[in-house]
């Protein structure tokens, strides 16, 4: 009985290292180099700090948008109701004024002319560019991606876009930067299209907090976090009751399977 | 032996019964209130959904509509007819005995501003849009609209007066938020 | 043999005419099962279960989903926002396709290592690896419906197998595409076809459910029931372990569902399908890697074909390739042994197919693709032949003369 035990054992062993050894294999330097930050939304219990998200739309508004768009919210996001609560914590009136604040195309009108108008809390969030070719156009041929899942979107995702946002350093001795390039520790391969996009003190947030560039790298990941999952604070939620509620169910079905299955026994 | 075994789980008498019939109900209702609950998002996700909400409101501005002028707005996917009444038009929609009509309203409980009237553009006898927002258009004998799928016809306070329709062209919720800009919904 | 009467009027005057509710009591109530069954036998219901909510949570999706490629990710994305509950249906749908997976693999496994293949099972075997088929198949459409970069590319790879087939091939695919790639016309018919095979799915399940009242369950020793002492009603015994054991199992998906929602994902599919970029690294869902791995490991195209639907179709031989007439593996020690080679291969041929075929993965996966073969072909067929079994107990359980037999049995499957 031992040694059939003991064989299984072996035979799982061997499984485990080749699967280790082969994980091992390098292909390091093409690989995204960043670390692990803490973020309030993570865990079962995670939730958004609602001044980050604020300071974070902020950031996106006053430097992201004027190459990246963000398609998938609409402005009424912000405050949230509907079917996913929360938003950012803006009330009705602020994001009336955020979306009257920008220029909206609407039409035709009754003489055939497409026209702008101000915004409503129904609109999306307007983009910079109105195609793809006009935003590579003005970005020497790169293509700045919309923003509204770019957290999901990437491996290791807000530590990721975080390691990129404070990754841009001078380049090291002996290493040549394409021209049109920047120089990031985090992409992979080191040079990134974008130029550096945060600086200290780029952005004077509305509540006093010193935007440095760590700070405002955080602030725009957590914002950029929610745009992605804003269903995110709910789910854990209910996520919550409803686990809580099966394992005392499970625990009722228990007691009941061995009830009826006493007399089996 | 499969009749014993059905007995051993449901035959023993006493204190042991209330035991297990109460772990058995309790067991039986809470998985009856989880199976509420789930089944519950199915249902409540064909209700309207955040985007459609969003554009269960509009607003109108009414400066440009010229007195006599009839526009055509939409809400809701459904036509609203916004129409700046003439003088004429007033008095003639006032000046009505009640009891000649087939769906009784007086002109003042359609209206929150005697010059403005404004309405939800479909028939209220199986779903047309009327005719009569252009000057061009046939507007029936009492100069209101004409619904030319089954004949139709309204006043210049949108009753219906002849015609297969039972009732009045419907009055949206709406509200002047100034004096030229009003919220339909 | 008479049965016992319907109290209730109304069931009695529909039953008379259509015996529903006497098939019902027979089928799910009376239902003579095995009583040692083990809780390895929980995974058929739970199959069962999972294909009800996947069809229920589909149905729903599909009335706010738009099968146009210019319109379908955004749909979905409309969904996770906008619909109310959207987002909790769609990684119900999601995540249920993995667990149904999940569920359906330990069902199979379950199957091998208890003989539940063996005759009179055999025709059971086969409508069981059907369903497997059909749900492939509706789990690869599905996952072409979001249209992101891993649907499209995904679907690209798969579609394009098709043209190793000799003479027919290039015009097979483009009447599988609708077009000259994978496109609005593809997407279009997946989706009516993964609405489609679903109840297909169903009609095969009732097949298989049939099949498996003729022979009734198998069971952990193998054995066949002598009578009513080995048995017990379905209902409440199994009834009830099943609910439980659906607790069990809604605890570890719900956890997934509700926390870690793209645990089994790709981040690539959250980017919108490029027709002009490819993925650095196509993968498919977790459940196809194996398949993958084997399709990649040869290096001709018709032949990787050829041995990936080979390592689903070697398993319709199985009844006869295994022709031994023990059928649990608690009394066959080599086959034992063997069966949990086969499980690591499986593994292995997993984790092949999640990374690039180069390098000492290469190697391996090739290794691992023989011996998934050489494994039905040759080693299963020279067990059934060579080994000696243990002995069989003598019954499943006596309950008066047993406390002897039963002990003796008992020793014997903890070996």
């Amino acid at each position: 009985m031992m040694r059939k035990t003991m064989f299984k054992k072996a035979v799982f062993a061997v499984a485990a290292a080749i699967s280790l050894g082969l994980t091992v294999s390098a292909r390091a330097q093409d690989e995204p180099h960043f670390s692990k930050q803490d973020w309030s939304f993570y865990g079962v219990f995670g939730t958004f700090d609602r001044p980050s998200l604020q300071r974070g739309f902020q950031v996106y508004k006053d430097v992201c948008s004027a190459c990246h768009s963000l398609r998938l919210l609409s402005y009424r996001d912000l405050g949230g109701g509907g079917a996913i609560d929360g938003g950012i914590g803006l009330s009705t009136d602020e994001v009336k004024a955020i979306a009257a604040s920008v220029q909206v195309t609407d039409g035709p009108n009754d003489q055939g002319d497409m026209f702008q108008r101000p915004g409503r809390p129904s609109d999306r969030f307007v983009s910079p560019f109105p195609n793809e070719q006009a935003a590579r156009a003005s970005n020497n041929g790169a293509l700045p991606p919309d923003l509204s899942l770019i957290v999901e979107a990437r491996p290791g995702g807000p530590d990721y876009v975080y390691g990129i946002l404070t990754g841009f350093k001078d380049a090291p001795a002996g290493f040549t930067v394409n021209q049109g390039m920047y120089y990031n520790e985090t992409f992979a391969g080191h040079q990134i299209a974008m130029p550096p996009p945060l600086s200290d003190g780029a952005v004077t947030y509305a509540d006093k907090t010193q935007a440095t560039v760590p700070q405002m790298a955080h602030d725009v990941v957590t914002f950029l976090t929610w745009a992605a999952n804003p269903e995110l604070e709910s789910r854990h939620r209910i996520g919550v009751k409803v686990i809580i509620f099966l394992v005392i169910l499970t625990g009722l079905l228990y007691a009941v399977k061995r009830k009826v299955w006493s007399d089996v026994h | 032996m499969a009749s014993s075994a059905q007995s051993g789980a449901h035959g023993a008498q006493g204190a042991g019964v209330k035991r297990r019939d109460f772990l058995y109900l309790a067991t039986g209702a809470a998985g009856a209130i989880g199976a509420a609950i789930a089944a519950w998002p199915f249902i409540y996700s064909m209700n309207p959904a955040a985007d459609v909400l969003a554009l269960s409101t509009v607003e109108v501005d009414l400066a440009p509509v010229q007195t006599g002028q009839r526009i055509t707005v939409k809400w809701r996917s459904q036509p609203v007819f916004v129409a700046h009444r003439t003088e004429d038009e007033v008095k003639a929609a006032d000046d009505v005995n009640l009891e000649e009509l087939r769906d009784p309203q007086a002109d003042s409980a359609r209206v929150k501003k005697p010059e403005w009237l404004i309405m939800v553009g479909i028939c209220t006898h199986l779903g047309c849009v009327p005719l009569g927002q252009k000057p061009s258009d046939p507007r029936g004998e009492w100069k209101g609209w004409f619904c030319p799928c089954h004949g139709s016809q309204y006043d210049t306070s949108g009753r219906i007066r002849k015609g297969p329709a039972p009732a009045n062209l419907a009055i949206p919720q709406y509200a002047f938020l100034t004096d030229t800009t009003i919220r339909i919904g | 043999m008479s049965e016992p009467a319907w109290k209730n009027p109304a069931v009695k005057w529909i039953d008379e005419r259509m015996p529903i509710f006497t098939v019902m009591r027979h089928s799910a109530i009376e239902y003579p099962t095995p009583k040692n069954l083990s809780y390895w036998w929980n995974f058929g219901s739970l199959s069962g279960f999972m294909l009800v909510l996947m069809i229920a949570t589909g149905v729903v999706l599909a009335m706010q989903y738009t099968p146009n490629s210019e319109l379908a990710f955004d749909s979905v994305e409309r969904i996770m926002r906008d619909v109310n509950y959207g987002w909790l249906l769609r990684y119900v749908h999601m995540n249920g396709a993995s667990f149904f997976f999940i569920a359906v693999y330990i069902h199979i496994f379950r199957g091998l290592y208890y003989g539940s293949y063996k005759t009179p099972r055999e025709l059971l075997w086969w409508l069981g690896l059907v369903i497997l088929i059909l749900m492939m198949a509706t789990a690869f459409m599905g996952y072409v419906l979001p249209w992101g970069q891993m649907s499209f590319w995904g679907a690209t790879v798969i579609t394009n197998l098709f043209s190793a087939i000799p003479l027919a091939g290039k015009h097979i695919v483009t009447w599988l595409w609708g077009g000259f790639a994978v496109d609005n016309p593809t997407l279009n018919r997946f989706f009516s076809l993964h609405y489609l095979l679903p109840f297909v799915i169903v009609a095969v399940v009732f097949l298989h459910l049939w099949a498996l009242h003729t022979s009734k369950s198998n069971n952990p020793l193998g054995i066949d029931t002598k009578g009513p002492q080995d048995t017990i009603p379905f209902h409440p015994y199994y009834t009830v372990k099943d609910l439980f054991g659906l607790g069990v199992f809604l605890i570890v998906y719900l956890g997934v569902v509700f926390f870690v929602p793209n645990f089994f994902g790709e981040p690539d599919n959250f980017i919108p399908a490029n027709p002009l970029s490819t993925p650095q690294h196509i993968v498919p869902e977790w459940y196809f890697l194996p398949y993958y791995a084997i399709l990649r490991s040869i290096p001709d195209k018709l032949l990787g074909v050829i041995a990936m639907f080979s390592s689903i179709f070697v398993l319709f031989a199985l009844p006869w390739l295994d022709f031994s007439r023990v059928r649990s593996a608690r009394f066959r020690p080599v086959y034992k042994k063997v069966y949990w080679l086969l499980l690591i291969d499986v593994l292995v041929l997993g984790y092949v197919g999640a990374n690039p075929p180069e390098g000492p993965i290469l190697y391996v996966g090739r290794i691992a693709t023989a011996y998934y073969f050489l494994h039905w072909l040759v080693i299963v067929p020279l067990i059934a032949l060579f080994e000696r079994p243990k002995p069989l107990p003598t019954s499943i359980g006596t309950p008066v003369l047993g406390a002897a037999a039963a002990a003796s049995a008992r020793t014997m499957e903890k070996a």
